[in-house]
């Protein structure tokens, strides 16, 4: 081996030490921004980082970090944050840890019916001033004494620009002694209707600290927390005197009555999500629905494109054929034009009323069935498309293991006076069946979370009619589930991940019988 | 080479030709189709397979360009498509790289070094492999909010986050990759490492020139992967002009707003490269196939 020269050695530490700088500097970010779980997950991955390529004692792992950092942080790490979320009640109700939400309770304040101050708007060059009176009646003008208390109180703001793109939203106010301010006539009322809108958003803080918001076209009121926390931890409506406390198993502050407070906050629920699975009556009826759908789904798509891209790739195989090539490029299109394209040319020509299927069907048969309205016409529809889509790939799978048979098999046969159908069920059947399974398998696993298919077909309609969370007669698992996270039904993300979970151990456990049968073969091959 | 035939081997032909006439026909019809309905004028034509009246106005949208309507007034672009495909091509170039990069040196490290826990990271990459992302598009979203608060180019909304994204899929490329190291004799290097050369040097100028092929294949297996993502790229992308292709083209189709003509001229358009790609390289791909990968 040869030496490095010294200048290399200075250029790898000094972009070492530079990298290191960079890496803390970034983890300190985010320690400081309050996260210390995530700021202790990066210093150890850029940690390791630093080991893997300076330790000699980890030489193999150089070339693998890349690849197994990507893989752990964006597959490992949302798995495993994934069923995390699928023991809690993680939703758009509950999205605040208990703390966040806690503390957005007695940030919240409301205007309360205490001093209320009426206000002037005056006009001062281009800008405008606010002019604050404690509210008081007319005679008290008159009361010399209560005239100077009034006259302590009375507040003036500074020119404010209200006609700006970013009027101001926080005003200090000043005793008018204090402000060097010649008082004007104030504007009339029709003057404040024109500024309701920024008025609205202005909070005017008094000398004394005291917030005040905008509460009519007269008056502004001071603001206060609409909730007080008790010693024992509960919250205390400050108007209505109810005490709320929190729930730690539903996720929510709840009063003595039951009523709950808004937002809720997330906790552990256990396996609730998969109790509702099972026992929810409303839940599971559509539940079961959609996996016999699923199982259905993915194993006709098999069987389907297996018939399909067997026959086709036995045929292709027929020397006395001419023209194979051809045919085969021709045949091998659905595979080569991208998913996401084909799958919506079938949903606009699968259209009822201007689709060109339906056309052809109406010329010729006479009907127009209305194939994203029907359950039973959906479901052919997505086999149908899926069967385009997906027989090249059974065809190119089978082509090669048919080209592996030896021919003298088949000449034996043709001697013995064998059809075609006894030579593939006697020859080739049994010979391409075994190394076929575990891409079946594979197949199999893949349509049973064929997102994008359901997706961008049919959504998963026509939906159920009956049910309480929206779910679709074409829905798969997969597709089921990025509803309930992302659409109709509350942005449930707890109940969603453990539908996720469960998927993931259905489809990890085929994917385990597929290494076994692999290997299995593999190991007879040899 | 069957030299022995049976009496009934003309029909048997005439019958094959036939059957493979009619499944051809049924798989170029929705092409053949989406074509000529993107040559009609208006959205909601209906015709012959030829188009007897041939308008470009749904292809002049699509290139962006805007066109005078009958009744006088000017029709915009619905969707910027060239973008969107831009979009796509790039993310996917840049993402099918650098998986070739990292699965290249994680393959070498299975196929060729010695180290500890190796079977089961390989049985449990390929495990994890079989999650699919939109069961954790919750998760991802979250992460890829908090990397945004820190490095702001990398977060959502970011083509940089989505090709973060897609690096994590690596497994099936790095397993397609060793097969292929495990083909190549491994005496080859060792001369190499007797004639002085590190294991690095090894790997860069002895393996990896011999290793072209499946690299080939393993880009374009990316490449492909990498244009047709839907759930990652749909949750990490919202505005119009960030979206890739395989998000952007779903909102022609929206039920009331239906764009078919539209849609038709922009799927064709985008459709051609990307179909014409993966044709040239039919032949690599072929052989990667075999090996496992699955196309949706």
């Amino acid at each position: 081996m040869v030496k490095p020269e010294p200048w290399q050695i200075a250029v790898k530490w000094g972009v070492t030490v530079l990298a290191a700088a960079a890496a803390l500097y970034l983890v300190f970010l985010i320690y400081q921004s309050g996260q210390p779980v995530w700021a202790v997950l990066a210093l150890g991955l850029f940690g390791l980082g630093f080991f893997v390529y300076l330790s000699n004692a980890a030489f193999a792992y150089r070339y693998l970090f890349p690849g197994l950092a990507g893989m752990a942080i964006f597959v490992a790490f949302p798995l495993l944050f994934t069923v995390q979320i699928g023991f809690t009640n993680y939703s758009s109700t509950n999205l605040l840890s208990f703390e966040r939400a806690t503390s957005y309770f007695l940030d919240q304040l409301a205007p309360s019916e205490g001093a209320i101050f009426t206000y002037t708007l005056h006009a001062d060059g281009s800008e405008f001033r606010l002019r604050l009176v404690p509210k008081h009646d007319e005679e008290d003008e008159q009361d010399e004494a209560k005239k100077k208390e009034l006259d302590a109180h009375t507040y003036v703001s500074p020119p404010l620009a209200l006609l700006r793109p970013d009027p101001p939203t926080e005003v200090k106010v000043v005793t008018v002694k204090e402000a060097s301010w010649q008082e004007s006539e104030p504007l009339p009322v029709s003057e404040i209707i024109k500024h309701r809108a920024v008025l609205g958003k202005i909070k005017v803080r008094l000398p004394d600290g005291t917030m005040l918001s905008y509460s009519g076209l007269r008056d502004f009121a001071p603001l206060e927390p609409v909730w007080r926390k008790n010693a024992d931890g509960s919250l205390i409506q400050v108007k209505s005197g109810e005490v709320y406390k929190a729930n730690q198993e539903t996720g929510f502050y709840e009063s003595a009555s039951g009523e709950r407070a808004l937002p809720g906050f997330k906790v552990g629920i256990g396996f609730g999500n998969y109790g509702r699975m099972l026992t929810d009556p409303n839940f599971r009826g559509p539940f079961f629905a959609i996996f016999t759908w699923t199982v259905v789904f993915a194993g006709m798509t098999v069987l389907l494109t297996l018939c399909v891209g067997c026959t086709l790739a036995v045929l292709l195989n027929w020397e006395a054929l001419s023209g194979r090539t051809i045919y085969r490029t021709l045949l091998f299109l659905p595979y080569a034009v991208p998913g996401f394209i084909s799958i919506l040319v079938f949903k606009g020509l699968f259209n009822q009323n201007f689709g060109e299927i339906n056309h052809i069907l109406n010329a010729v048969l006479g009907i127009k069935p209305a194939w994203f309205a029907d359950p039973t016409l959906a479901k052919v529809m997505i086999l149908i498309v899926n069967t385009w889509l997906g027989y090249p790939y059974i065809m190119v799978l089978c082509t090669g293991l048919i080209k592996a048979i030896p021919a003298d098999l088949y000449e034996a046969s043709a001697i013995a006076g064998a059809g075609p159908l006894v030579n593939f069920f006697k020859i080739t059947a049994p010979l391409i069946v075994k190394p076929l399974t575990p891409l079946l398998i594979a197949s199999f696993a893949f349509n049973f979370n064929n997102f994008v298919l359901i997706y961008l077909l049919t959504g998963g309609r026509p939906d159920f009619l009956n049910t309480k969370v929206p779910a679709g007669t074409t829905d798969i698992l997969v597709s089921y589930t990025y509803r309930i996270a992302f659409q109709d039904s509350g942005q449930n993300f707890g109940l969603a991940a453990a539908i996720s979970t469960v998927i993931f151990f259905l489809v990890a456990l085929l994917s385990i019988v597929n290494l076994r049968l692999a290997k299995v073969n593999k190991q007879e091959g040899r | 080479m069957a030299i022995v035939t049976g009496k009934k081997h003309g029909i048997r032909v005439i019958g094959a030709h036939l059957f493979l006439l009619a499944l051809v026909g049924l798989t170029l019809f929705p092409l053949l189709a989406i074509v000529s309905i993107s040559l009609r004028p208006g959205n909601f034509a209906s015709g012959s397979l030829i188009p007897d009246h041939i308008s470009f106005e749904h292809w002049k949208l699509a290139l962006g360009i805007s066109y005078q309507d009958v009744d006088g007034s000017l029709v915009e672009p619905p969707f910027p498509v060239l973008k969107w495909l831009w979009n796509s091509i790039k993310i996917a170039s840049i993402a099918a790289v650098l998986i070739v990069a990292i699965s290249t040196t994680a393959a070498y490290a299975f196929a060729r070094l010695k180290f500890r826990f190796k079977t089961p990271i390989l049985n449990s990459m390929l495990l994890l492999q079989m999650f699919p992302a939109v069961l954790a598009l919750v998760a991802i979203y979250a992460i890829f909010e908090t990397i945004g608060n820190y490095v702001p180019w990398l977060g959502v909304e970011t083509h940089a986050g989505v090709v973060l994204a897609y690096l994590g899929g690596v497994a099936m490329h790095i397993w397609t990759i060793r097969g292929y190291f495990d083909t190549i004799p491994v005496e080859i290097e060792e001369c190499a490492k007797v004639d002085g050369a590190t294991h690095f040097q090894a790997f860069r100028y002895v393996l990896l020139p011999m290793a072209v092929p499946i690299l080939v294949v393993v880009f374009i297996l990316a490449f492909i992967g990498g244009i047709i993502e839907y759930p990652v790229a749909s949750v990490l992308l919202r505005k119009v002009d960030n979206l890739t292709l395989a998000v952007g083209s779903k909102y022609y189709l929206y039920e009331q707003k239906y764009l078919w003509g539209d849609f038709a001229a922009a799927a064709v358009l985008s459709g051609v490269p990307i179909t014409v790609v993966f044709l040239m390289a039919q032949r690599y791909i072929v052989s990667g196939l075999t090996a496992g990968g699955v196309k949706g």
